[in-house]
This record gives C-alpha cells, sequence and structure tokens, in this order.
C-alpha cells in the first residue's frame, strides 16, 4: 500500500536561509500524527510547502502525495486532490461572505476533479449541518471570510472548511491556540469525526493538551528543520514534562 | 513575492482576446466630412433638421472652442490629439426613416444581440422566465452618433416619461430642451465639453413628470462602431418635483489599432424632492498589451440638486478605455440636497485612469458621500481626484469620503488627489484613504481552498469593491462584478 503522505530529505529555503534540513515523515491513510517542536522549528514552513504556498524553494528531497509527486503540483490542484491546511494564522477576505466563499471554494475543487457543481440547496444543507455540529452560528457565515472573528472563531471556521471539503489529508496546524476549553473540545470532535481509514491527519500542536482529545498514531518531534524523534503518544506526555532542551542538543 | 510576480508576468501577457466586445460591425453608414470646421457643425445640425436656435447654440460653443485649450492638470499621457483627423459625425446609413425597430439594420440588431442588449422588447421579455417583480429596461441604443432604438416607449408615455434621443426631442420637447440643456455643463464649461457642445449627434433625453416614479430603469447603450470617429453623445436627464428616475449606462467599441475620442456631456437635473440615479458600466476598449489603441474618454458629467430636499447619485463601474478623464459631480444648491458618488475604477495594462468627483456645497444642511475604489493592475497608472467645497451659505455641510486603492503588481501606480475647501466654520468634512497591496497571504489562502489564481484574485478584488457594488442596481451588479472579473484576466491569466 502507498502511503498517504511521504516526505522524503526534504530540504527548504526561504531568502537563501535553509529552514528544512532533510525532513523525512510517512503518514500512512487512517493515522493521526502528531507534529510538536520549539518556535522557530520549521513546522508552519513545512505546511506551507506541502499545501505549496509560493515564496519557499525545495532544494532538496520529495513529498509523494498517493504517490504521486506532489512539489509538481500547482497549490490549487493540490487542494482539489485533497490537501487541506488549516492555517495557523487565517486571513481576513473583507466584503466576501464566508457562505460565499465557501461556495467558491467547493466548486472549485469540485469542477477541478470533474464533478458537478454543488446544487445550491444540496450546498447549503450541507454547511448547515456542518455549522451545527461546530456550533457555528449561521450568522457568522452571513460575515466577511474571518472578518471581525475571534480568534477561536477563526480556527473553528477552519475546522468548518475542512470538514466542508471532505479532504483526504488534513493538516492543522496549531488550531488549539486561541480556543477556550469547550470550543477546543467542539473543534476536536469535528476533527475526529473526520477519522477514517482513507484520511489522515498531521496536527502540528505546542500542547500535549489538544493530543488527550485527538489521540495521535505517531508524534514526531521537531527540532531546527527536522524530525529528531518519533515515537508513540506518550511522547507528548514525555515533552510535556522534560521540554525541548536535549532534542535541540540532538539537532545541532 | 511569488504569486504577485506571477500576476505581473501575466499582466504582461495582456492581449486583445481579453476584450470581448471587440468585434465590428460591418455595415454602410454615412459620415460627414472629416475635420472640424462651422460646415461640420452646420452638417451635423442639418442632419438632424435642427431648429435654428440649436444651430446657433451649437457655433457659439464651436466658436468658444477654438479659443480654448485642453487641459493639462490630470495624470494622463497621450500625443497630441489632431482635432482635423477626426469624423464628427458618423450614422448608420438610414434605410429611409426609421419607423420601427423591424427596419433597423439587421446587422445593427446582432451587434446588439451579441453584447447582450435586448432591443427588441418582445425578447426581452421571452425566453428566460423572468422572477417576479423583475424590473424592465427601457434601452436606447447609440450607435457610433445616431440612437438606432428606444424600446418601451409605449409604456414609458403612459406614465408621461419622456425618454427619447436628444435629437428628437430637440424637435419635438423644445421648450423643455431650451430650458435645461446647458444649464448645468454650459456650453464654455471645459474643453472637451465645449466641443461636444458643438458636435455632439445623438444621446438620450429623459423627462420624469412631478409626482412620478419612472416604472422601469432605463438605459441607453452606446456602441462605437465606425472607425476614426469621435462619438460625441449628450444626455440630459430631468427630474421634476419629487419624481425619481435610475438610469444606467453601458458603453463598449471594436478593438482598433488608432485611438479613438469619446467626448460625452452628461447633465442631469433634480427639483424639489426629486432623485435621480444615474450608473455607468463603462467597458469601452482598453487598448492591447502595448498600449496601442483604446478610447480616450474625456467626459464631463454634472448633476444639479436644483431643489431643496433632492438626490443625485452617481455609481459608475470603470473598467475600460485607455485614458479616463471623467468626474462625476454634483452641484448641492437646493436646501437638504444630498449628493454621492460611487466608483470601481480599475485599470490594466497601460490604462490610465484620473477620475473622481466634485461635490459642490451651496445649499443649508446638505450633505455628500463619496466612496471610491481604485483598483491598478499591470503597468497602469489609477488617480482619484476628488473635489469636496462648502460655500460660505453651506451652513452644516456634510460630506464623508473614503478612497481606497488596491495594487495588484508593483508596476503600477495609485494616486489619490482631495481637494478639501470650507468657507463656513459648521462645514463637517470626513476624509479616508487607504493604499493597499492585494495580499499575497490572502490569495495563497483562496488558492488553497481550490479556488485559481485568477479567481482568488477576482473574489478578493470584488469583496474589497463590494459597498459600491451594491449600490448598483440588481441587473447591472451581477454584470459589473462579471466585467470585473474579466477585466482583470488578463492580470493573472
Ligand atoms: N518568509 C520567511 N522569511 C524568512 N524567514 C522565515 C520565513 N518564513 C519562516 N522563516 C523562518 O523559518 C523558521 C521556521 O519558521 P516556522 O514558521 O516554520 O516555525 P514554526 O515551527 O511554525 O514556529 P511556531 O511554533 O512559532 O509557529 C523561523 O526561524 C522563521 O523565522
Ligand atoms: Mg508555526
Amino acid at each position: 500500500m502507498t502511503a498517504l503522505l511521504e516526505v522524503k530529505d526534504l530540504q527548504v529555503r526561504v531568502d537563501d536561509r535553509e529552514i528544512l534540513h532533510g525532513l523525512t515523515m510517512t503518514v500512512n491513510g487512517g493515522e493521526v500524527h502528531a507534529i510538536m517542536g520549539p518556535n522557530g522549528s520549521g513546522k508552519s514552513t513545512l505546511s506551507h510547502v506541502i499545501a505549496g504556498k509560493p515564496g519557499y524553494e525545495v532544494t532538496g528531497g520529495e513529498i509523494l502525495f498517493k504517490g504521486e509527486d506532489l512539489l509538481e503540483m500547482e497549490p490549487d490542484e493540490r487542494a482539489a486532490k485533497g490537501v487541506f491546511l488549516a492555517f495557523q494564522y487565517p486571513v481576513e477576505i473583507p466584503g466576501v461572505t464566508t457562505m460565499n466563499f465557501l461556495r467558491t471554494a467547493v466548486n472549485a475543487q469540485r469542477k477541478a476533479r470533474g464533478e458537478d457543481e454543488y446544487l445550491v440547496p444540496d450546498f447549503l444543507r450541507k454547511v448547515r449541518e456542518v455549522a451545527a455540529s461546530l456550533n457555528i452560528p449561521m450568522d457568522m457565515l452571513k460575515r466577511g471570510v474571518n472578518v471581525g472573528f475571534s480568534g477561536g472563531e477563526k480556527k473553528r471556521n477552519e475546522v468548518l472548511q475542512m470538514a466542508l471539503f471532505q479532504p483526504s489529508l488534513c493538516i492543522l496546524d496549531e488550531m488549539d491556540s486561541g480556543l477556550d476549553i469547550d470550543a477546543l473540545r467542539v473543534a476536536a470532535d469535528g476533527v475526529n469525526a473526520l477519522r477514517s481509514p482513507d484520511r489522515a491527519m498531521v496536527v502540528i500542536t505546542h500542547y500535549q493538551r489538544l493530543l488527550n482529545y485527538i489521540v495521535p498514531d505517531v508524534v514526531h518531534v521537531m527540532s531546527q528543520g527536522r524530525v529528531v524523534k518519533s515515537g508513540g503518544k506518550e511522547l507528548a506526555l514525555e515533552l510535556e514534562a522534560t521540554g525541548y532542551a536535549q532534542y535541540e542538543e540532538v539537532a545541532a | 513575492m511569488a504569486a504577485v510576480q506571477e500576476t505581473v508576468d501575466r499582466v504582461r501577457q495582456i492581449d486583445v482576446d481579453q476584450y470581448r466586445y471587440g468585434f465590428e460591425t460591418i455595415i454602410e453608414s454615412e459620415k460627414a466630412p472629416k475635420g472640424l470646421s462651422e460646415d461640420t457643425v452646420r452638417y451635423i445640425s442639418a442632419k438632424k433638421n435642427e431648429p435654428a436656435w440649436m444651430l446657433e447654440w451649437r457655433l457659439e460653443a464651436y466658436r468658444r472652442w477654438l479659443t480654448m485649450e485642453e487641459p493639462k492638470w490630470a495624470r494622463v499621457e497621450y500625443p497630441k490629439i489632431d482635432f482635423q483627423d477626426i469624423y464628427y459625425y458618423s450614422a448608420p446609413k438610414p434605410k429611409k426613416t426609421i419607423g420601427s425597430i423591424d427596419e433597423i439594420d439587421p446587422e445593427i440588431l446582432e451587434t446588439y444581440k451579441k453584447l447582450g442588449i435586448p432591443l427588441r422588447e418582445i425578447e426581452a421579455l421571452e425566453g428566460v422566465v423572468r422572477p417576479e417583480g423583475e424590473r424592465k429596461i427601457a434601452v436606447d441604443a447609440v450607435f457610433d452618433s445616431v440612437s438606432v432604438a428606444t424600446t418601451f416607449q409605449k409604456e414609458l408615455k403612459q406614465a408621461g416619461v419622456i425618454f427619447m434621443p436628444i435629437s428628437e426631442a430637440i424637435r419635438e420637447h423644445p421648450e423643455l430642451v431650451k430650458q435645461y440643456l446647458g444649464t448645468v455643463v454650459p456650453t464654455s464649461d471645459n474643453f472637451y465639453a465645449t466641443l461636444n457642445s458643438a458636435v455632439f449627434s445623438d444621446g438620450s433625453f429623459v423627462y420624469v413628470p412631478p409626482g412620478v416614479r419612472c416604472p422601469m430603469e432605463l438605459s441607453t447603450y452606446f456602441r462605437i462602431n465606425e472607425r476614426n470617429t469621435g462619438q460625441f453623445e449628450r444626455t440630459l436627464i430631468i427630474a421634476d418635483k419629487g419624481a425619481y428616475v435610475s438610469y444606467l449606462e453601458g458603453c463598449t467599441a471594436p478593438q482598433r489599432d488608432e485611438n479613438q475620442l469619446h467626448a460625452a456631456v452628461v447633465e442631469l437635473v433634480t427639483l424639489d424632492d426629486a432623485e435621480i440615479k444615474y450608473s455607468t458600466v463603462q467597458n469601452w476598449y482598453p487598448g492591447n498589451s502595448e498600449g496601442k489603441g483604446g478610447i480616450y474618454n474625456f467626459v464631463t458629467k454634472r448633476g444639479d440638486c436644483r431643489g431643496d430636499n433632492s438626490k443625485i447619485s452617481w455609481t459608475q463601474v470603470e473598467t475600460g478605455s485607455a485614458i479616463t478623464w471623467k468626474y462625476p459631480s454634483c452641484i448641492l444648491r437646493g436646501d437638504n440636497s444630498r449628493g454621492e458618488f460611487y466608483s470601481i475604477a480599475i485599470s490594466n495594462g497601460y490604462q490610465q485612469v484620473d477620475s473622481g468627483t466634485k461635490m459642490i456645497h451651496l445649499g443649508k444642511n446638505t450633505t455628500s458621500r463619496i466612496i471610491s475604489k481604485g483598483i491598478a493592475a499591470g503597468k497602469s497608472q489609477n488617480t482619484y481626484r476628488g473635489l469636496v467645497t462648502a460655500h460660505r451659505k453651506a451652513t452644516n455641510a456634510r460630506n464623508f469620503t473614503a478612497c481606497d486603492s488596491l495594487l495588484i503588481g508593483d508596476q503600477c501606480g495609485a494616486h489619490t488627489v482631495p481637494y478639501i475647501e470650507a468657507k463656513n466654520a459648521s462645514t463637517l468634512f470626513e476624509h479616508e484613504a487607504t493604499t493597499s497591496k492585494i495580499s499575497e497571504d490572502v490569495l495563497f489562502y483562496c488558492i488553497q481552498r481550490g479556488l485559481s489564481q485568477e479567481e482568488a484574485v477576482g473574489l478578493v478584488v470584488n469583496g474589497f469593491v463590494k459597498d459600491v457594488l451594491q449600490q448598483l442596481p440588481m441587473e447591472f451588479a451581477v454584470e459589473a462584478q462579471k466585467l470585473i472579473s474579466i477585466s482583470l484576466e488578463g492580470s493573472v491569466g
């Protein structure tokens, strides 16, 4: 069976500075991987490169998605094929209602896959259902995308999109930051509901607490642009107790 | 930087294929001899069977024009125009006088059909099942210099609304035309307005009688077809006491290598408690990727809130023309009168836009509101130029101005030039201005959700201009939204 995501010896530069120095990880369908690591270790960079954000130069290594060369694909093509990134810092798009944005995005993806566009009533039903499960009031969806949303609302909006698009690879970059305890539980439930054998999740977080809700199969420790240790969910607990100091030495 | 760079690269590739309306219609036409002289003016006047007073009016304007110079203050550059190298009158060769729409040259009907303008009232009503309560739109189509068809005449007549080519109004309602023509934009107003006064060939005339709410949207569709012609249309709209009318104007032209001159004059008059809403979707040919060709759009539009409690509202979506020089303005003469200006001006390729408004507060408690959204892409230059003044007697004058500019790429320019003058202490003028670059992160967010680069730019821009789009009548807003995406299509491929 081919892995859903294979990152092999990935080297990435930004503005002539190497940020990822040969990063390797393999994620199979059905698995949840957590990535933990100190600030600036390259977690968001990895997620951006997988999603295809411009401005990063891949100088070595490769990324395979369902066996295909992901780096050859345009970012919108990756999205249509099922790569989803819940951003650490979701942006605001003034004047574009969330509802309109969701519909435009869903239909763009469906079109790219050669599927018919959603009929409006079907789409609305789907959004209502998902929004309700995430405790997102419909009124919020009439507002500009993330405009004036609280930090937690922005994060929930990311999970909403994920649930709507049903991607096969979900990368969640610090979805727990800014969420209060109840919101965290609701969002985590939303993520858990999406767990399935043909879908994988990469959960980037600083806090073990999230992993009580979204229980990972594998935990990776990232430090200075590399995965320096991988283990089971108990690794997260260990980190909580010891911090990253020992790994920084390993990486250095 | 990469996405922006890509955007810029693609802007470079923008080519004429992007312009959908660039086809030419082959029809026989009748033209005045090239160039401008008293004889040209007499020729046009004679063609229109005008009364002597009208000819005199034109000639006076012509003589005045000879003494005038082209304005130089706008931030636009272009080679000197040879005013003797232009045809000032071109008309589709008439097959006798046109009595009904069936007598219009089928080629012209075909042209309007291609442009999506319903000239046949029946066609306008059938085919599509119209939602309950959707308003009808009466259309006056001006082809080169001549009005070729005005629809829904009968229904309008029943309401007492006069909507006809101005050439006809001069003959049929001389008292109204005489009373109002040139009272908002005097013949001596400025170089192009004066030129227009001398040689205007057609345009629309609207009179809405007291207390009447015009039963449908009125619309004029301008098309320049003939090579080397200028189009000088003249529009005069009067809303008598307590009347209301909403008027839409659309324009396109074939793509040509040479520049063509369009110098229109629009005058609006509202009497007590009257309101005119004037919307424009301007999509003249903008020129090709090297900046060759395109329309020079030098237009004078002004509204006079002559009566108390009257209101004039300009909404414009400007996407076309090589050069736009245009400042739809309001003279707030009546007490409590209100002027509004909502503008979306998009420039791409080598387009140059210098546009804005003037709000002249003369009456007491007059209010005005200006919302301007400029979007510059490619190598274009986009300037907002606005004047807000309050006269000594304009106590409690209020203005709110918000000018936002959005830059796509780094080879274009956006400029804001506000002039503010308040001659009395009770005035309250507020001005806000922002300039921002289209955000790389916002574009990527959209693209990560599956939108193409192009769709992402379209979406972000449509969000940026939303406040103004909302001012357009429904039927137009949808069109305008599409047009905005199309006109930026070149900017991201
Ligand atoms: N565009 C950029 N230009 C220069 N340096 C960058 C850029 N993007 C990221 N970096 C640098 O790369 C390193 C990794 O950043 P990244 O955002 O991936 O870290 P992170 O692990 O997600 O950190 P955090 O936990 O704080 O979110 C940092 O040192 C950061 O300053
Ligand atoms: Mg990060």
